[in-house]
């Protein structure tokens, strides 16, 4: 092995999020020697752009909330795909989370009598998400931030691992560069936690920084690690539309939370017009009620503006595909008209959406306590990722462990709002639990140099094609634009094939893409990197989307527009064949236990 | 309801508004601009010329990423959410200090060629990247936040939103370090080690007035943190893309804590004899 800078821990996470962030916080509690990969600075992570809240059951404002209500409207949402192992542990944990953080100094919104607020948010049958305000995220990394950095945790800041390293069947460590000088590091461990986040840069309309290029969905799947459900991305519905510059920034689902309706240009509150038969029975009748929910009224059911993500961001679609759009292609949000409900509406909006007042004041010339924001959908998140163990996080391969986004089986066929920032927390601390109990149940792996070697002249091979081809960039952006079109909201088999066609020409593109200037913080050279990443959770995307012949939840298809009941009784899993080739199986859900099963009849 | 009709008129009117901004700018018509980036590594650089073709809607950091499309690929900068709420892509924009993502041309004197360099109180790495460990390093001297017992049996603590609102103020902050870039303390005198500067003092304020922190670090920010050579130019506030009001909330309430400490020997007596927030309890876990 060539001369790389060498460390060494039981466990590396890589990705400092907020499940990243729990997972290393909760093995160095173990007396784990603890690495933590941060691709860019320390706090920077996209769990920042969480805004709404955290979903957990405590009940501090409708005390008819426990766990299993929780469990229940997650499976719901996910369309019954969840593993609902997770979405059980995840219901029943996510309020000793919540509550740890406060431990460690979050501040939360409190209520009249001192404790945590809560708040309404979609598909959450009860106001359930604890917030601050709509930068809930912030709050958290910074408060999991403040309390690592006393731990005993090395920090690797802005470091992007290029592959994992294996010690036979068995995990090794990983290998990465430092970005501020380009230099190589090999970390070895005895466990690794995947915390990398999602997939969204695949997409060219996304609330999703730089960093979400599918790293640790691809590191995992180079590894021999199995993917599941793929096809699930969550299209946000409501993304800025204009200018063209901020197009897909978020747009806090908070704001419908709050009171906030959807219209189109004539005005017309056009959710009203379809509620999906599951969520008739939890949907309010009119605006009043709608209002009332909005305001607490425990008599009240949800506003139609409240329902599932999926669903929403499809209204919204159909508005526009109808010729019913706002001017930039979105429909219209407004919070605006509760001025005629409450007397001091614009500084309960001041006070309520901080953030969102701010955002569209100054890069949009919007004043949302007085007009209405024009929102479409955004891409947001992956519901499918690395199939785990729902216990202890671990995946197919000995020693890989992955929670948060880059994780799969909570979330099922689609996320509820806030069940988001709960599943970083949840099953971070058990990723982090597990990985260091195994860890030291293990002796130290061999690392493998000629492997190491290859992967370096692999990752260096777009400095010696220097003004060769073309750069990383165009390829990159033709592909976003490609998944946007073929891959995106509404799916067909014709295009999808078009897709999976485009993308062996984007790879053959990608593999001649050269980049100028020398390793120091060169984003070029970086681009082309994650490119690599981004092309094939392109085509497990793809693939799995061409699988599911029916539509359900994050997934629609156009020549399948209704849900069949056979395809909810399995998971589409993802695995690299022996050459390389995206294997694409059917893995059917295990029997659900009866007491859950109960439960979810009960909550129907 | 009589809200509903005032309510589609103010649709049908916003629509309209958002119709004419459409048509004089959001890409449909563009003009070249210059930028005169910092291009460097290390502390060796110079100021280069870029020309792009730039539209209305548009912010500093959309074109710094468009002139790295059409060719300066190696364009060294930071930035994540775009959107403001990470601090990453903090730089000098016309001299002054500034988020590459949320500063809109349209702020801009457009017919000038558009300054950016690297925050200059720190280290530079490469062309808008500096070196900002410093920051981190002065976060770990300051003591964690300790609690005091829970309030209720469940564990949990009560707090009035009053008391919250106090300290939410300071926690809204993204880590940008543009308070750090315009504190002359840093800048000028490059005294990072010796004073924890504007960012660290708010973190510190915001532990200090914690509803349930029970540490003392006034003596900390005296000895250790060198609070006594911020004078108060309240050029950080100016600054604060968070609208912090660092000076006058932040540091100015803990300057009094440690001036009533060290300097008035009445407060000093009714300590002792209380013997409240005591200064020696650092080393309590926080979980």
């Amino acid at each position: 092995m060539a001369e790389y800078q060498r460390h060494e821990h039981d466990v590396l996470v890589i990705g400092a999020g907020g499940a990243g962030l729990r997972a290393a916080i909760e093995s160095a509690h173990s007396g784990a020697s603890v690495g933590l990969i941060c691709k860019s600075l320390l706090g920077k992570a996209h769990t920042v752009m969480a805004e709404g809240g955290i979903a957990a059951a405590l009940g501090n404002v409708d005390d008819r909330d426990n766990w299993q209500v929780h469990f229940a409207d997650t499976m719901r949402g996910g369309q019954y795909l969840n593993n609902w192992r997770m979405a059980e542990i995840h219901a029943k944990e996510a309020p000793d989370r919540v509550r740890e953080l406060e431990a460690l100094g979050a501040v939360f919104d409190r209520t009249a009598d001192g404790r945590i607020l809560q708040r309404n948010f979609g598909g959450h049958k009860y106001p359930r998400l604890a917030h601050v305000g709509d930068r809930t995220g912030l709050e958290i990394i910074r408060t999991l931030q403040d309390y690592a950095v006393h731990q005993p945790i090395d920090v690797h800041m802005e470091c992007t691992i290029v592959s994992l390293l294996k010690d036979g069947n068995r995990i090794a460590g990983a290998l990465g560069y430092d970005r501020e000088r380009g230099r190589f590091k090999v970390f070895a461990a005895k466990a690794v936690v995947l915390a990398t986040g999602g997939i969204g840069r695949a997409y060219s309309v996304t609330s999703n920084s730089w960093e979400y290029t599918g790293d640790g969905h691809a590191l995992a799947y180079n590894a021999g690690a199995a993917l599941q459900d793929m096809e699930f991305v969550q299209f946000h519905p409501t993304g800025m539309v204009w200018p063209p510059s901020v197009r897909g920034i978020l747009v806090t689902e908070g704001v419908r939370g709050e009171g906030g309706i959807l219209v189109n240009k004539e005005g017309r509150r056009f959710m009203f017009d379809d509620i999906p038969e599951n969520y008739k029975g939890q949907t309010a009748d009119n605006e009043e009620e709608g209002w009332r929910y909005t305001q607490g009224d425990k008599n009240a059911r949800r506003p139609p503006e409240l329902l599932t993500r999926d669903h929403v961001a499809r209204a919204i679609m159909n508005e526009v595909r109808a010729g019913r759009g706002s001017p930039h292609g979105g429909v219209f949000l407004d919070i605006s008209w509760i001025s005629a409900k409450l007397p001091n509406a614009e500084d309960h909006i001041k006070k309520k959406l901080p953030s969102m007042y701010h955002q569209f004041k100054q890069l949009a010339d919007i004043d949302i306590t007085k007009e209405p924001m024009e929102v479409g959908p955004t891409t947001h998140y992956v519901m499918g990722g690395i199939r785990v163990d729902g216990d202890t996080q671990m995946s197919s391969v000995p020693g890989l462990f992955a929670a948060g986004e880059c994780g799969a089986g909570l979330h099922g066929a689609n996320r509820l709002g806030g069940n988001s920032l709960s599943d970083l927390l949840v099953f971070g601390m058990r990723a982090g639990k597990y990985a260091a109990e195994f860890a030291g149940r293990q002796s130290s792996p061999k690392l493998d140099g000629q492997q190491a070697d290859a992967i370096v002249r692999t990752a260096l091979e777009p400095f010696d094609r220097q003004g060769g081809g073309e750069g990383p960039y165009q390829v990159e952006h033709d592909l976003q634009t490609m998944m946007q079109e073929l891959v995106g909201i509404v799916r067909r088999e014709d295009e999808i094939r078009r897709a999976i066609d485009r993308l062996s020409t984007l790879k053959a593109r990608a593999r001649k893409v050269s980049v100028t200037g020398n390793r120091e913080y060169n984003p070029g050279w970086h681009t082309a990197l994650d490119l690599q990443n981004l092309l094939a959770v392109s085509e497990i995307v793809a693939r799995a989307a061409l699988e599911r012949k029916e539509s359900r939840g994050g997934h629609f298809r156009d020549d399948f527009p209704e849900k069949d009941p056979s395809y909810g009784k399995f998971n589409i899993v993802i695995r690299r064949g022996p050459n390389g080739e995206v294997q694409v199986t059917r893995e059917p859900i295990p029997e659900m236990r009866e007491d859950l099963k109960k439960i979810i009849e009960e909550n129907k | 309801m009589p809200a509903n009709e005032s309510f589609a008129r103010n649709i049908a009117e916003s629509g309209q508004r958002a119709a004419a901004r459409s048509n004089t700018s959001a890409g449909t018509e563009s003009h070249a601009a210059t930028f005169r980036i910092w291009r460097g590594s290390g502390a060796s650089g110079a100021l280069q010329d870029y020309s792009t073709s730039v539209s209305e809607g548009m912010v500093v950091l959309d074109a710094i990423h468009q002139i790295q499309a059409e060719g300066a690929t190696d364009l060294a900068v930071r930035w994540n959410c775009k959107a403001g709420k990470c601090g990453s892509c903090s730089a000098e924009i016309n001299g002054m200090p500034r988020l590459l993502c949320m500063t809109r041309l349209s702020e801009l004197d457009m017919k000038k060629p558009v300054t950016v360099e690297p925050m200059r109180a720190f280290p530079p790495v490469k062309d808008l990247v500096t070196d900002v460990s410093s920051n981190f390093r002065a976060k770990k001297r300051i003591r964690k936040f300790t609690p005091r017992p829970p309030d209720a049996p469940d564990g949990t603590w009560r707090m009035a939103q009053a008391d919250a609102d106090r300290v939410q103020e300071f926690r809204k902050c993204i880590e940008c370090f543009l308070c750090q870039d315009v504190c002359h303390v840093l800048r000028d005198h490059q005294l990072h080690e010796q004073f924890v500067g504007p960012r660290l003092l708010v973190h510190a304020a915001q532990l200090e007035m914690h509803p349930l922190d029970v540490l003392d670090r006034t003596e900390d920010l005296k000895e250790n943190h060198g609070i006594g050579y911020c004078n108060i130019t309240k050029c950080c506030t100016k600054v604060c893309p968070e609208h912090i009001t660092i000076t006058d909330n932040a540091i100015i309430p803990l300057k009094e804590r440690v001036v009533d400490r060290s300097y008035d020997p009445i407060a000093k007596l009714v300590r002792l004899m209380r013997g409240r927030k005591s200064t020696d309890t650092g080393q309590g876990e926080a979980r």
